[in-house]
């Protein structure tokens, strides 16, 4: 049994882990707040049954739709599958983790958004294009705070490798400003990205307040099940990434043993859940912004983004 | 026959070919003839120059008997002129077999033909050219050709006056340009370059040199604020060569510079770095808004062209600055990456100033409001349209983002610098190129979206079907090089090496070592990318989830009409526009850097007036500076007028009193 083997045999449990754990992420954040509102809501595992049904119905396709349309579906899914299997998400030194590093992490969720926000348009409705814009607006201002904490996080650890960093995370890096800074920022990209409240409500179809499900508003069947499991894979992709970053304790390290790793995932299943419940909360305590707030509100975090990286560009020297 | 030899051959058969265009304009199949035998030339040139690039050839040198009697015209291909010379002639070539079949519906072909292969030619000639005299002469034949060109449909609305200002531009830029060499030759009157090199210009020569060059140069590139006439120039000018101008004539601009600054003014000062990076900055930006802004596909291309030669300078900015401060391995790093870009940057404007042009002669619309639904009637040009998108938006696995990922990992090496104005000027850079990223890739989802999908919003739009096997031909090669410069970044990472080795006087490590085709720029710990792997993974990941759906779930399919949220057959015209695509981004933005207006008169109930929706948005540069400038010039003409209505006695007396002014200064002088 090889070296090789043993990774590859992980990279692959990682690949289907995220998959498989991405309904799971949704469905809790769910439960958790319809119970906050004193609802009884779905079950834990109804979005898994939602996308299996979804999957089995046939797909039904505007006339006007070209084969961009039918394309896209898959295109997101791949690019948001590919930024999430790169994730450390129980263990570091993934096999593939330096085939991309943060800012490709980055820029693959920039492509799924933008096959997407081609995709609202390529119907030619008017939901699809108020869709598609409020997005390009909302990305503009979140993927660049995204990059400058990209650049806090690189300077902090000495690299873009994310296992890297996340080694230099657990190292212990000590409590600093920038990181607070950095979290924020994060957290506000996150929400901002997975169209959570306050800047999207992922559970409406009021026409006025929707702008991720505007965009997707034409598709049905298996092309509908694709991108709800992307978006899903997106939410567990930045919880992931927080996780690793601010707080990778019990990660497993480069070459740890198989007990290690399994102690790892366990940890790693529980600090989702953890975090699944944080973001129930957050989103049932606070009411959705007008739209033309919410660029207010992210471009908080590439201000604080900012500041966190300038504090750091004036303060130290790169190993 | 050496390589220069070869490629002054070229030249002067370029040169020949637009006297023979002359005369052969009028009859059939001229366009052919001369468009083909252009793109053997490129052809040729860019074997040359690529062999002269990837060979490491030594400089050679040649000096012609014309030109400066004392001087000559001397010519030298080197590293750095080689790369751009393989930029140009692959712009050359692609745009030379698009004309090919675009050329075919142009009405008064006389007046393009014998511009095009003289543009081609000037462009060539200003790489390979070794002293000041050859290189302005040919930085004019450039410019007049290309004038020449955008004057080619000078009958419609604004091309004139696109004209107009591009030649007062480009007359000031060569102005520029001349007083920069006149500096750098200094009181002898050294202007081979030989001798500017040899020579070390005091501090603030050199610092003068540098500021004309960068209005020189910068001035052709489309640098903030000499950037006013390029986005009226590229689109007046025929597609194929609104693609040169635009894809490569900017190229050549940026060598200028990367010339004068890197090679004839003497050792860098790290504080010319600075209002490098404050301008590059700022014309990405600007040029990124401006491009939101805009409804007109061509000219949306053209401001993005000067979005990207604002990330260029930028990374030309941070190599200077990394030169002066002794850090050779970072400047090669973003000299790299200003290098790459402006070769990305080559093929994906050209391949899409190719589709803009297809759509135009399909449909006869520029304005992206008359047009949509055309992926589905343009089916060939609206994929390498896509393709040409994604890959300017920074999408990986395409060639635009591994140069600006470059760039990136250029910024973070910013800490190292010891002066506290470039640290803190580097992250806000970053910030701006970031920012500048992300709107770009808005840009283009509302370029493509637009015009490609939804519906069609005219008759000519429903009615529009695929151009001819040329113009695809040389869409498809461009969008082919797109992938594979992004696929393969380590290959064209070590074909740069001897380029940034002989700028910056170090190179990045060499790629080809690293294992499984990966990109490092410093060390594999610190960043790495690997295009194909990311291709790979996205191609099989995508093909496998289709495929287990497919065969697991459910493939069946039915048409029918759009949903909509119920609302029935809406018109085409309730569809997302380019003006209200770009509407959130403009609250945004648009406030305070265009001083954006929205008015609305809606008509009360029972009134039959229609509604008015009314908007206006100011371009601060020409607010701020150009129209105050052309006031004042007119201003001046107007009182100077008094001067051609005077007596005979008057005017004695103006002449002496110039010469005793003459001579006081001249007794003052030290």
């Amino acid at each position: 049994m090889t070296n090789l083997a043993v990774d590859l045999v992980f990279q692959f449990l990682q690949m289907t882990l995220v998959i498989g754990l991405a309904p799971l992420l949704t469905g809790l954040v769910r439960v958790v707040k319809a119970r906050l509102l004193r609802r009884r809501g779905p079950p834990l595992l109804q979005p898994y049954r939602d996308l299996a049904r979804l999957a089995r119905k046939e797909a039904i396709v505007a006339d006007s739709a070209s084969w961009l349309f039918r394309m896209a579906p898959y295109l997101v899914f791949a690019a948001t599958w590919v930024a999430a299997a790169l994730i450390p998400t129980f263990a570091t030194g993934l096999l593939f983790s330096w085939s991309a590093d943060l800012i490709a992490i980055v820029a693959l969720l920039g492509s799924a958004r933008f096959f997407l926000a081609l995709a609202g348009l390529d119907v030619g409705t008017s939901f699809g294009g108020l869709g598609a814009s409020r997005e390009a607006m909302f990305a503009s201002l979140a993927e660049p705070a995204m990059i400058v904490i990209v650049f806090s996080l690189a300077l902090i650890a000495g690299s873009t490798q994310l296992s890297t960093v996340a080694a230099a995370m657990t190292s212990g890096v000590g409590l600093r400003v920038t990181l607070g800074m950095a979290l924020i920022a994060l957290v506000i990209v996150a929400v901002a990205e997975n169209g959570r409240i306050p800047v999207d409500n992922p559970a409406t179809h009021l026409e006025l307040t929707m702008v991720h499900e505007a965009m997707i508003l034409e598709y049905s069947g298996r092309h509908l099940a694709v991108i709800e499991l992307a978006s899903m894979l997106k939410l567990l992709l930045y919880v992931s990434l927080i996780i690793c970053v601010f707080a990778p304790w019990g990660i497993a390290i480069a070459d740890a043993g198989i007990g290690d790793r399994l102690a790892g995932a366990a940890l790693y299943v529980a600090k989702l859940g953890v975090a699944g419940v944080l973001l129930g909360a957050f989103e049932t305590s606070i009411a959705k912004m007008r739209v033309f707030r919410a660029p207010n509100f992210i471009g908080a975090a590439l201000m604080l983004g900012f500041l966190g990286a300038l504090l750091l560009f004036v303060s130290r020297t790169l190993k | 026959m050496n390589l220069l030899q070869a490629l002054l051959a070229c030249d002067a058969v370029l040169l020949a070919l637009s006297v023979v265009a002359v005369s052969a304009a009028r009859r059939g199949g001229a366009g052919t003839f001369v468009y083909g035998v252009a793109l053997a030339l490129s052809v040729a040139q860019l074997a040359a120059a690529a062999a002269a690039l990837i060979g490491r050839a030594a400089p050679v040198g040649l000096t012609l008997p014309i030109g400066l009697p004392w001087v000559g015209a001397n010519f030298r291909l080197d590293a750095l002129a080689a790369f751009f010379a393989v930029v140009v002639n692959l712009g050359g070539a692609a745009a030379s077999l698009y004309g090919i079949g675009y050329g075919r519906h142009e009405r008064e072909p006389g007046r393009a033909l014998p511009f095009f292969p003289a543009f081609l030619a000037g462009m060539n000639l200003v790489l390979i050219a070794d002293d000041a005299y050859t290189f302005l002469v040919s930085w004019e034949f450039m410019s007049l050709a290309s004038w020449a060109l955008v004057m080619v449909h000078h009958r419609e609305a604004g091309n004139r006056r696109a004209g107009f200002i591009y030649i007062v531009m480009a007359s000031f830029g060569t102005l520029s340009l001349l007083l920069a060499f006149g500096l750098l030759a200094g009181p002898s009157g050294g202007y081979a370059f030989d001798a500017m090199r040899a020579a070390t210009p005091s501090a603030s020569v050199a610092g003068l040199a540098l500021a004309l060059a960068l209005a020189g140069a910068g001035s052709k590139a489309g640098l903030a604020p000499l950037h006013v006439w390029l986005p009226l120039a590229h689109p007046a000018a025929p597609s194929h060569v609104s693609a040169l101008m635009s894809g490569v004539m900017t190229k050549v601009a940026v060598y200028a510079f990367i010339r004068i600054v890197f090679d004839l003014d003497g050792p860098p000062d790290w504080r010319w770095s600075a209002p490098i990076l404050a301008l590059g900055a700022a014309t990405a930006l600007l040029g990124v808004l401006h491009a939101l802004m805009q409804t007109d596909i061509k000219r949306v291309l053209a401001y993005s062209t000067i979005e990207n030669i604002g990330l260029i300078f930028v990374a030309i900015g941070l190599a200077l600055a990394f030169k002066a401060s002794g850090l050779a391995g970072a400047a090669a790093l973003a000299m790299t990456a200003a290098l790459f870009h402006s070769l990305n940057h080559a093929l994906f404007k050209s391949l899409l100033f190719f589709g803009a042009g297809a759509v135009q002669t399909a449909t006869g619309e520029r304005r992206m409001g008359r047009l949509g639904g055309l992926l589905n009637r343009m089916p060939a040009t609206g994929f390498f349209m896509l393709v040409g998108c994604a890959a300017i938006s920074a999408l990986p696995p395409l060639n635009g983002f591994v140069s600006e990922w470059l760039m990136l990992q250029a910024i973070l090496l910013g800490p190292q610098f010891p002066q506290w104005t470039l640290k803190l000027l580097t992250p806000a850079v970053g910030a701006a190129v970031a920012l500048t990223a992300a709107l770009a890739a808005a840009c283009f989802v509302r370029a493509f979206g637009i015009p490609f999908l939804g519906r069609p919003r005219s008759d000519e739009a429903a009615k529009a079907h695929d151009v001819d096997r040329f113009s695809l031909a040389a869409m498809a090669a461009l969008a082919l090089l797109c992938l594979a410069a992004g696929v393969f970044p380590g290959v064209v990472i070590d074909t740069l090496k001897p380029v940034a080795l002989a700028v910056t006087g170090a190179a990045m490590p060499l790629q080809a070592k690293i294992p499984w085709l990966s990109i490092a720029p410093i060390a594999e710990s610190r960043s790495s990318y690997n295009g194909l792997l990311v291709f790979l993974f996205i191609a099989a990941s995508g093909a496998m989830a289709a495929s287990a759906i497919h065969r697991f779930a459910s493939d069946a399919l039915r048409r029918a009409p759009a949903w909509d949220c119920g609302f029935p057959d809406s018109s085409p015209a309730t569809q997302y526009t380019a003006e209200s695509f770009s509407q959130p981004i403009r609250r945004v933005f648009g406030g305070f850097v265009f001083r954006g207006r929205e008015r609305l008169d809606m008509p009360a109930p029972g009134e039959t007036r229609p509604a008015v929706y009314d908007l206006t948005l100011r371009d601060p540069v020409w607010d701020g500076l150009y129209t105050p400038l052309g006031e004042l010039v007119g201003t001046i003409a107007t009182r100077l007028n008094r001067l051609q209505f005077l007596t005979i006695r008057q005017y004695l007396s103006v002449v002496f009193a110039a010469l005793v002014a003459l001579l006081l200064v001249l007794a003052a002088w030290p």
